[in-house]
């Protein structure tokens, strides 16, 4: 498999033949062109990778110099590792059975087409990310891929709140690539090249651990991580990001595109080892960002609401096994999470879709008997999310917190704080299950999923079951850690939180031993509340300080100040016109005056000067 | 005598299409396509007859012999006025966006004009004329004359075939431009005067003025003199202000040719003739200039983002777009070069598109105001994907033109001014503001259903899709443009850089 160029040429041929038929392409041989590109390309993944465990090794394919100026040579160029393997088999597998299932979700709209030209095209950029050899090309797949998920927030474009919710990812998370684009910047002009692995050799040979060049440049590259991948300070667009069909919250908001920053990180490792002040506050963020949005979580009545927060949650956990050094298990949880949020959020898109479009679950009950096949991929999906022991979620988030124990400094805390984010995961991910598919229901459903829907549910299902067991092709990539002893009250800990999670979640809103009611009435449990289902009112914070402000700027300004400048000329211009035409006026008396006027100032002067 | 004949041509053109109109209404816009293609036919001759490999060949531009194309003929030979033209990459690459535009501008208006169409082509081609003149001439003098040769016809394609506010539209743009031409001239008389008292008698070529001494308070304001006219012209942040008027007002052909290409003469000029002219001047300026570039970047976007009217917001976002381009002349080095010349390229292309397509919607919806639109994807789909690839290439999305100059730009300037770098990349993020905002409030939101709305036909989506073809072009195989330029930049970066004895001395001493 030497033209692996072919993985992402497939998806994005396929993209532009949609594009260019403007439309006019029959609706089966749209979704079929779409599907079975994607297919293709896993195929080509599925070659490489049997090539590649045969005969591991770094695989290397240039296309052509993109530019040439000076030393400058960026190419299109591509990388293949073992991080890469895992992530193309990430992106074209789960991409593929998303696909799959999409044809029976988008079956009735009118833009069948247009939606596998942009689902094809992100497929595709999303490839050029992971297999890019330099920071340029990697950058052009980072906002190829921010275009994709612009273009499908707001696919049904009639509707301007989905105008809104797209508009507003791409600019938060232009925000972070701004910052960086400047990292790129910055990494150029002080080791003079972006390719990957060249540059971080070149890094390590002429910076220390702990310089401020280094601790600046992954600071700037964490910039544009956190947006892409929805951590504090740049989360708030992806919950309303699921404006968009509910295919495209699984694949790109969940699957793959927001674990982008999760993979930069993880590819520039060397880079951010020289820089621990940055890999702390990596792992902070993830932390806070984790306990955040595990809260809002419990708040909200949307179901695809619901699992947006988690899944800034989760790419939390993800934050936090980097931030610890352990980069093979934030990438173990990148390809777990993949899996079960996937199936979470098609099972959630089954549900909607047999229920009139239905998204609060306090309106939807009852749906065990009824759907099936949606109540067990959410059993499994759940238990994944909740990290239910032999599920492939636990095996590695117990990777990651036994790492995050281990970090020397501040691990303890950071530990017990995952361990309560474990727990929030557990209420929130079951009080969706007992309410949306146990008590008494209150929609019924028009219809049932078919097999194309079916058939990804149930091979998500067996992935987030046994995903756990699977060995990443990632040694050489990370460097080695030897395993730590682990006090083994911390592993107890580890399995017991999140059933206990289960529990909580049971007693609350299944068996209703405690009342909710009561709960929620008491003072704090209403300002709380509010406060979750606001999402901490982060949204309303950067309202008052940046959105308006600049809205108010752009409004006072818009009738060009620059111009009064001009227009005073102009003014001044007309004044003097003014007062030397009132001169003119025609009048011999008025004339005649001023000439004596005049000569005797005349005379006054010269006789002055005379003196 | 191939470069004064593309003038001649184009100038020839005019006049025949303006005879033209008496035949017929149809036949003028046939006569100006044929002239168009008849001058690109000229150029790809022009091109290709050069001596193998002499673009490539890096350039001393004060050495005759080393313009791949050069001609002098004499004209007042007393003065030291000489018919001078020379072409080289920089050049080259030049005419051909401005006659690509040509035929775009000729294109836009094949329905539009209804009012003296021979009048109309006429002026539309002595324009191209002006600019292709102002893109060849090495003597100063001539290169004034074809900088005013330009202004004249545009002046009257705005006061003639203009909108609603067009008489106070084209004077603005008239006296803007031509108060900041006289300065230039003021400065190109103290230029040949300071040149003849140097005792090499009395010359007007940029040949001969190119490293000449001066005294540094003097090329200090003959420098402002050049600076201030072509960044009129360009435009920069406080000089902009007849740009939105002048756009909004011009008919579609005259927006795109204002754009296209009036805009890079003053980038071109600043490029040419400004820094090399005066290095030490420029040197010192230089933060000025920078901090006038990041303004317009900022100031362009925001006002971009405020406007209601949809061909003022392009507008704006031109003069955010051409913030760049001063910020990559005066960060004076390499990548920052480059980039500036590959933004004058993209920013040509997507911008006319853009203009072109704020055209069609005002020829076929009788208002600019995006309030009274929204939703008109559903009635026009691929003037719809046609506005989406330009608004995407005015943000500088990656594998479009647009990043790879303002990745060069600000990589080239992060090397010198790390600050100025940020503080100009602040503009991504505004860019994406208004670029989504235009997107947002034309062809997306909830349709009128009972609007009747033609889509683009094919005479516009093959516009549309050669202006696509050269923008995917110069973002993902940018190399063919950038290695046209290269020599002419390298070429000028040293000329300014060496102290103005040394070439001489080293001339000597060749065998």
């Amino acid at each position: 498999m030497d033209a692996f160029w072919l993985i992402p040429a497939l998806p994005l041929a396929s993209a532009g033949a949609l594009l260019l038929s403007a439309g006019r392409m029959p609706r089966l041989w749209a979704a079929g062109l779409g599907v079975a590109s994607v297919g293709l390309a896993a195929l080509c993944v599925a070659l490489l990778a049997r090539d590649f465990l045969a005969q591991p090794g770094v695989r290397q394919i240039t296309l052509w110099t993109w530019m040439a100026v000076g030393d400058f040579t960026p190419r299109i160029a591509f990388y293949v590792d073992g991080l890469t393997l895992v992530m193309m088999s990430v992106i074209t597998g789960v991409g593929f059975l998303i696909h799959l299932y999409s044809v029976e979700f988008m079956w009735e709209d009118a833009s069948l087409c247009r939606f596998f030209a942009y689902m094809n095209l992100f497929v595709g950029a999303m490839l050029i990310l992971v297999l890019a050899d330099n920071l340029l090309l990697l950058y052009l797949g980072w906002e190829g891929v921010g275009l994709c998920s612009y273009l499908l927030i707001g696919f049904w474009y009639r509707d301007p709140d989905n105008g809104r919710a797209a508009r507003k990812a791409f600019i938060v998370t232009r925000a972070g690539d701004t910052a960086m684009i400047l990292g790129l910047f910055l990494l150029l002009t002080e080791l003079g090249t972006l390719d990957i692995q060249a540059l971080q050799v070149a890094a390590s040979a002429q910076w220390q651990v702990g310089d401020t060049l280094p601790i600046v440049a992954t600071a700037l590259l964490l910039g544009g991580a956190l947006g892409k991948s929805a951590q504090l300070p740049l989360h708030t667009w992806l919950p309303d990001a699921m404006a968009g069909p509910t295919p495209v919250s699984a694949l790109i908001h969940a699957a793959t595109m927001v674990t982008a920053g999760v993979y930069l990180i993880a590819r520039h490792y060397q880079l951010f080892l020289l820089a621990p002040p940055t890999l702390e506050a990596v792992a902070w963020i993830g932390l806070l960002t984790l306990l955040l949005a595990a809260t809002t979580a419990l708040a909200q009545n949307d179901i695809k609401r619901i699992l947006a927060w988690s899944t800034i949650s989760q790419i939390g956990y993800m934050f936090l096994a980097l931030g610890a050094g352990a980069f093979a298990s934030g990438i173990f949880h990148l390809m777990t999470h993949a899996f079960f949020k996937a199936l979470l959020f098609l099972a959630a898109g089954a549900v909607i879709h047999c229920l009139h479009h239905e998204h609060d679950i306090f309106r939807m009950g009852g749906l065990r008997t009824r759907l099936p096949v949606a109540f067990w991929s959410f059993v499994i999906g759940s238990a994944a999310l909740a990290a239910l022991p032999f599920t492939a979620g636990f095996y590695s988030k117990e990777a990651i917190l036994r790492a995050v124990w281990d970090m020397p400094g501040s691990g303890h805390w950071l530990w017990a704080g995952g361990l309560l984010g474990a727990l929030l995961t557990g209420i929130y991910s079951f009080r969706l299950v007992f309410t949306v598919f146990f008590g008494r229901a209150h929609t019924e459903p028009d219809r049932r999923p078919g097999w194309k829907m079916a058939l990804p549910l149930g091979t998500l299902c067996a992935l987030s079951l046994v995903g756990g067991f699977f060995a990443l092709p990632l040694a050489g990539v990370f460097p080695a850690r030897d395993h730590a002893v682990v006090n083994h009250a911390v592993e107890y800990l580890g399995i017991g939180v999140p059933l206990l999670g289960l529990a909580v979640a049971y007693l609350l809103f299944l068996g209703r031993q405690v009342s909710i009611a009561a709960l929620l009435a008491s003072p704090v449990g209403r300002a709380l509340q509010a406060l979750w289902q606001q999402g901490w009112r982060v949204d309303a914070l950067y309202d008052a300080l940046l959105v308006r402000p600049f809205t108010g700027l752009c409004h006072w300004w818009r009738k060009e100040p620059v111009d009064l400048a001009y227009n005073a000329v102009i003014a001044a211009a007309h004044w003097g016109h003014r007062g030397l035409a009132a001169l003119q006026s025609g009048q011999l008396r008025w004339y005649a005056t001023s000439m004596v006027l005049g000569l005797i100032l005349l005379l006054a002067a010269v006789l002055r000067h005379a003196a | 005598m191939s470069m004064p004949a593309l003038i001649l041509v184009l100038l020839a053109g005019g006049a025949l299409a303006w005879l033209a109109q008496r035949a017929s209404d149809e036949l003028p816009r046939w006569v100006a396509l044929a002239t168009v293609i008849g001058a690109l036919a000229l150029l790809y001759y022009m091109a290709v007859e050069l001596p193998a490999g002499s673009l490539a060949l890096a350039s001393d531009p004060r050495q005759a012999p080393s313009w791949p194309l050069y001609l002098k003929l004499d004209w007042i030979p007393r003065f030291g006025i000489a018919l001078e033209f020379g072409m080289d990459g920089l050049s080259l690459l030049l005419l051909a966006l401005t006659l690509l535009l040509g035929l775009i501008a000729i294109a836009s208006s094949w329905t539009e004009i209804d009012f003296k169409p021979g009048l109309f082509q006429a002026n539309l081609l002595w324009t191209l004329a002006g600019v292709c003149g102002v893109f060849l001439a090495l003597d100063l003098f001539l290169f004034f004359l074809f900088w005013e040769l330009m202004l004249l016809p545009m002046y009257l394609l705005i006061a003639v075939w203009g909108h609603e506010n067009r008489a106070y539209a084209a004077m603005k743009f008239f006296i803007f431009t031509q108060a900041s031409g006289l300065l230039m001239l003021l400065a190109i008389v103290l230029l040949a005067w300071r040149g003849a008292s140097a005792g090499n008698g009395v010359s007007f070529s940029y040949l001969d003025l190119l490293g000449l001494e001066l005294d540094p308070r003097l090329a200090w304001f003959a420098m402002l003199g050049f600076f201030l006219a072509f960044t009129v012209k360009l435009p920069a942040f406080p000089l902009h202000t007849w740009l939105p008027d002048a756009h909004t007002q011009a008919p579609t052909a005259g927006s795109v040719l204002l754009a296209g290409i009036l805009l890079k003469t003053g980038a071109y000029g600043l490029l040419r003739f400004c820094i090399p002219l005066f290095p030490e001047a420029s040197a010192t300026f230089a933060p000025v200039a920078m901090s006038l570039g990041v303004a317009g970047i900022l100031y362009g976007a925001l006002l971009a983002f405020a406007q209601t009217d949809c061909k003022r917001l392009v507008a704006y976002s031109s003069v955010s777009h051409m913030g760049f381009v001063l910020l990559g002349l005066y960060a004076w080095n390499h990548l920052a070069l480059q980039g500036a010349v590959v933004q004058m390229l993209a920013h040509g292309l997507s911008t006319a598109a853009l203009f072109m397509v704020a055209g069609a919607l005002q020829q076929r919806l009788h208002t600019r105001d995006m309030r009274a639109m929204g939703g008109l994807w559903h009635q026009a789909p691929r003037m719809g994907a046609a506005t989406m690839f330009f608004v995407l290439a005015s943000l500088g999305l990656p594998g479009l033109g647009g990043f790879v100059a303002e990745f060069l730009v600000l990589a080239g300037l992060f090397a010198v001014q790390p600050w100025f770098a940020a503080a100009a990349a602040l503009g991504l993020i505004t860019a994406v503001i208004y670029a989504l905002w235009l997107l947002q409030q034309t062809f997306q939101g909830a349709p009128d259903e009972r609007r009747q709305m033609a889509d683009f036909g094919v005479r516009e989506m093959l516009a549309m899709g050669l202006m696509m073809i050269a923008l995917l072009w110069l973002g993902l195989y940018p190399q063919p443009a950038l290695d046209l330029a290269q020599p002419v930049l390298d070429g000028l970066h040293d000329s300014a850089l060496q102290p103005p004895a040394a070439p001489l001395a080293a001339a000597g001493s060749a065998p």
